[in-house]
């Protein structure tokens, strides 16, 4: 199959690629492009673990192709922290232990961006249900929510 | 996957004749909305090469229209960004609650009604919503086009009823009259993330006096296909809404369904949770419908 010349926008920086249709964007982004940050888990939109924001708006990276992306905005968890350092969310993970073995943690850390963009002062209730896309096999998800309910403080009220 | 082409038509018009290209050239024409279900489906079950024609870029399906007797809501618009229009929230609680209902917040982003609609899943949870709303599908094709409802757009279990050349590009509803209604309710064993047990969507029209003048009551995951019962409408009409109208209603859909057993639940289960559903979206409907009295 004859590949596809795509033109879109990978964390702020205009990116060209070529692909075949049937491939997805989380085989781009780890196979075509080397940006092996978002994870790939069931690969069928059941686990998070690939999520990225697409013009802003969450979504699995498994289950939109790659030449969907043409023209469009994606963010994955490269463009997360700044040169200064970790984004507060990816601090708070850290200092609330919301990981251990990781693979679900990127699509956490995304998913949780999308969240505070959206709800900046979300209670338990609405952290829990947002998030009920993301899985993990580790934390019991306690320490998630922990962490994201302090990232939320830290980003309404910055040191 | 295996390969395949893409086609990204930006019109109605480029999106039949993309249809019309591939078809006569003897290849197998995929429409595509959101992708959340058609990608793991080519991935996991149906593997064989075809074209996708991506709806997404024909404009067509990406429009919400609220006129002043009905409203218009694009195939592909994902439900994420229906849930964010209050004008639409306003006029259809029910319908977006049930596009709420499906998936995660990463599946809401790009899943889109036309696309639930076109699966044609028995436990389409936007189905009997558009039902009880008395929605009617917007159908393209090469001879202008056609209009259908949709009890009778979702013929069989992942059977509608387009045919070869045609495709989706929206719902047409009309706009709730004074103290109308919706409600969609469905069961799951959990909060959250799971596929419909069983389903109920009614939409009712209140009069002055609080007694039922119209009612539309549908229901999923119950029979091959999403059914319109309008037994259980008519138990509602002339009433005021109240436990034994509810419970006929019910009654109604319980004799309707047609249901099978499987491991979310067994035939039985669910031709009596079906009637519960029922009577508990039938009593929201009618409880907006008398908040919205004033309105």
């Amino acid at each position: 199959m004859k590949k596809i010349q795509i033109e879109t926008s990978i964390n702020g920086e205009t990116v060209e690629f070529l692909c075949e249709p049937q491939q997805t964007l989380l085989e781009v982004l780890r196979d075509e492009l080397g940006r092996t940050g978002t994870k790939e888990g069931c690969g069928s939109g059941d686990c998070g673990a690939c999520s990225v924001l697409m013009d802003g708006r969450l979504v699995c990276a498994c289950l939109i192709l790659g030449v969907e992306t043409a023209g469009h905005e994606i963010t994955t968890i490269e463009g997360i922290a700044s040169e200064d350092g970790l984004h507060p969310i990816q601090q708070k993970f850290l200092d609330h232990a919301a990981l251990q073995c990781g693979i679900c943690t990127p699509g956490f850390v995304i998913a949780t961006k999308a969240l505070l963009d959206k709800h900046p002062d979300p209670d338990e209730e609405t952290i829990r249900y947002w998030l009920a896309g993301n899985l993990c096999r580790c934390t019991g998800y306690d320490k998630i929510i922990r962490a994201v309910q302090d990232a939320a403080r830290t980003l309404a009220h910055p040191a | 996957m295996s390969a395949f082409a893409y086609m990204a038509p930006t019109s109605v018009e480029e999106a039949l004749a993309a249809l019309k290209k591939v078809q006569s050239a003897g290849g197998r024409a995929q429409v595509m909305a959101g992708g959340t279900d058609l990608i793991v489906q080519m991935r996991a079950v149906d593997k064989a090469p075809r074209t996708i024609v991506d709806l997404k870029g024909v404009k067509e399906t990406r429009r919400v229209d609220i006129g002043a007797t009905e409203t218009f809501i694009g195939a592909t618009l994902p439900s994420a960004e229906l849930n964010e229009d209050p004008r639409l929230l306003k006029l259809f609680p029910g319908l977006l609650e049930a596009a709420d209902l499906i998936g995660s917040t990463q599946i809401q982003g790009r899943a889109s009604i036309g696309g639930n609609l076109c699966n044609a899943s028995p436990a389409g949870d936007t189905i009997p919503a558009l039902i009880a709303n008395g929605a009617v599908c917007v159908i393209a094709n090469a001879s202008g086009g056609r209009e259908l409802a949709v009890e009778d757009f979702m013929i069989g279990v992942q059977k509608n009823a387009l045919q070869p050349g045609e495709f989706l590009v929206g719902i047409k509803l009309k706009n709730p009259a004074r103290r109308t209604a919706d409600a969609y309710l469905r069961f799951i064993p959990r909060t959250e993330m799971d596929i419909a047990v069983a389903g109920c969507g009614v939409a009712l029209t209140l009069d002055a006096g609080g007694v039922c003048t119209h009612a539309r009551v549908s229901i999923g995951a119950v029979a091959p296909r999403v059914l319109l019962v309008p037994a259980a409408g008519a138990a509602l009409i002339g009433t005021r809404v109240d436990d034994a109208a509810l419970a006929a209603a019910g009654a109604a859909c319980t004799a309707a369904a047609s249901p099978i057993s499987d491991r979310r639940g067994t035939a039985e289960y669910r031709r009596k949770i079906i009637a519960v559903l029922c009577r508990r979206a039938g009593a929201i409907a009618r409880d907006r419908a008398l908040g919205a009295a004033g309105a």
